[in-house]
């Protein structure tokens, strides 16, 4: 293959990244590259600075490290905070969402919260909901995004061990379909399909 | 990929935000009775002589309006901010400029302009010269949008920190100023019966400078406290 070729696939390249907090080096000189059926797993202690990469990577974090991020591809961000309104139902949480996606039909949205488990709860004010229903409003997002990169930090946090199964379904499906799925978590993927994992220290494993 | 053009998206967030302001209806409330209870405390602290009242008239109201308007700014991003919609909203592909100015407007909606519209009952109260009215309602309208601009700049670049609220007074109100001295000099010059055009005229030139430039600065303040 080319190094052309290889430069049209690649959905996110990284270079030399690195970043320094509170005196403490992070990670120093982390590149890679991501393509499409990439699924990346970050791996790391607590404080190890996996947010911090998850945010440079998003463009959340624009200054205060070193190196480069290049992004080739539409992307989809979920963090720490589920960006769930309590006000609103999780239908206008998903049709209003501040993302600026595609507006999506009735239908499409129903399914894809039907597809989270909250089939009935399209219309209830999501401050009656769960922390963790409030995470699978949030989720919900993967079953509408056209996306190609999918950033996910901690996405396991505060789901039932079914849902958990789910994601891993809608992980692979969206892998086969040729996005790249970028995660952090703790948790072993329980997924066939090839996981590599990103030591913050090392690299690509 | 079909990202909803950027009117669209501008009025997805107005709406979101407006449908947010209404299901929480002491927000929208809080500013307007302040502006009560501190207009009507006025007479009992100045005295109820009408013609002394309606002397103080204008800069009561306008003061009033300014501080009411203060109390709200903060809050403009800072639910947004907390729940990681604001995060969320920079990763839009859709200008920052345009998406805060749809923020700003629908801030502007829920607290000035209704200020505005109730603005010619609390002027009674306080005796205004009833041909000053109109002049008071142009003024508001024009003055309390920039105050939502430049308040905006104030919240976005104290969202991030825990206890903005001071921080932001300390900010913005330097810049809040110009228009109170412009504000009630239109309602003062139509008062004593001259024109208050000129005054409305520098109002809305002020307002023209706060929407091309205060989203600017506040698109790159919310940068600043979603970084940190």
């Amino acid at each position: 293959m080319t190094a052309a070729a290889v430069a049209g696939e690649t959905l996110l390249a990284v270079e030399s990244l690195s970043l320094e907090r509170g005196g403490r080096q992070l990670f120093d000189g982390l590149s890679f590259l991501v393509q499409p059926g990439h699924l990346i797993q970050v791996q790391g202690a607590n404080g190890a600075g996996k947010t911090s990469l998850m945010r440079i990577l998003a463009g959340l974090s624009r200054h205060g490290f070193e190196g480069s991020v290049k992004r080739t591809a539409e992307l989809l961000y979920l963090g720490h905070h589920s960006a769930v309104k309590g006000l609103l139902s999780p239908r206008e949480n998903l049709a209003w969402h501040p993302s600026g996606a595609e507006q999506y039909s009735d239908s499409a949205i129903e399914q894809a919260l039907a597809n989270v488990g909250l089939y009935g709860y399209e219309d209830v004010p999501s401050h009656a909901l769960s922390a963790g229903q409030h995470r699978r409003v949030n989720l919900a997002r993967l079953h509408l995004s056209s996306a190609a990169i999918w950033l996910l930090d901690e996405p396991f946090t505060a789901i039932d061990t079914e849902g958990v199964a789910s994601l891993e379904t809608v992980l692979q499906g969206h892998l086969e379909r040729g996005g790249a799925v970028i995660l952090s978590s703790h948790q072993v993927l329980n997924i066939s399909y090839r996981v590599h994992l990103l030591s913050l220290q090392e690299g690509l494993l | 990929m079909s990202s909803p053009s950027v009117p669209a998206f501008c009025w997805r967030l107005l709406r979101r935000q407006l449908i947010l302001a209404i299901r929480r209806p002491i927000e929208i409330g809080n500013p307007l009775l302040f502006f009560a209870m501190v207009v009507s405390l006025f007479p009992l602290g100045l005295g109820p002589a009408p013609t002394q009242l309606a002397q103080f008239a204008p800069g009561i109201l306008w003061i009033v309006a300014l501080l009411s308007n203060l109390l709200t700014s903060d809050a403009v991003f800072r639910g947004d901010f907390d729940d990681g919609s604001l995060e969320q909203l920079l990763l839009a592909p859709q200008p920052l400029y345009l998406s805060v100015l749809a923020y700003i407007l629908a801030h502007w909606l829920v607290t000035g302009f209704l200020l505005a519209l109730v603005s010619p009952v609390f002027a009674l109260m306080v005796n205004l010269p009833a041909q000053a009215i109109p002049a008071l309602v142009a003024a508001l309208m024009l003055g309390t949008g920039v105050l939502s601009l430049v308040g905006g700049i104030g919240a976005a670049l104290t969202v991030g920190l825990k206890r903005g609220g001071m921080l932001v007074s300390l900010l913005v109100l330097p810049l809040y100023m110009p228009v109170l001295i412009f504000g009630a000099a239109a309602v003062n010059a139509a008062a004593i019966g001259t024109p208050a055009g000129p005054y409305l005229a520098i109002l809305g030139a002020m307002l023209s400078l706060a929407i091309a430039l205060g989203p600017l600065a506040i698109a790159a303040g919310l940068r600043i406290s979603v970084d940190a």
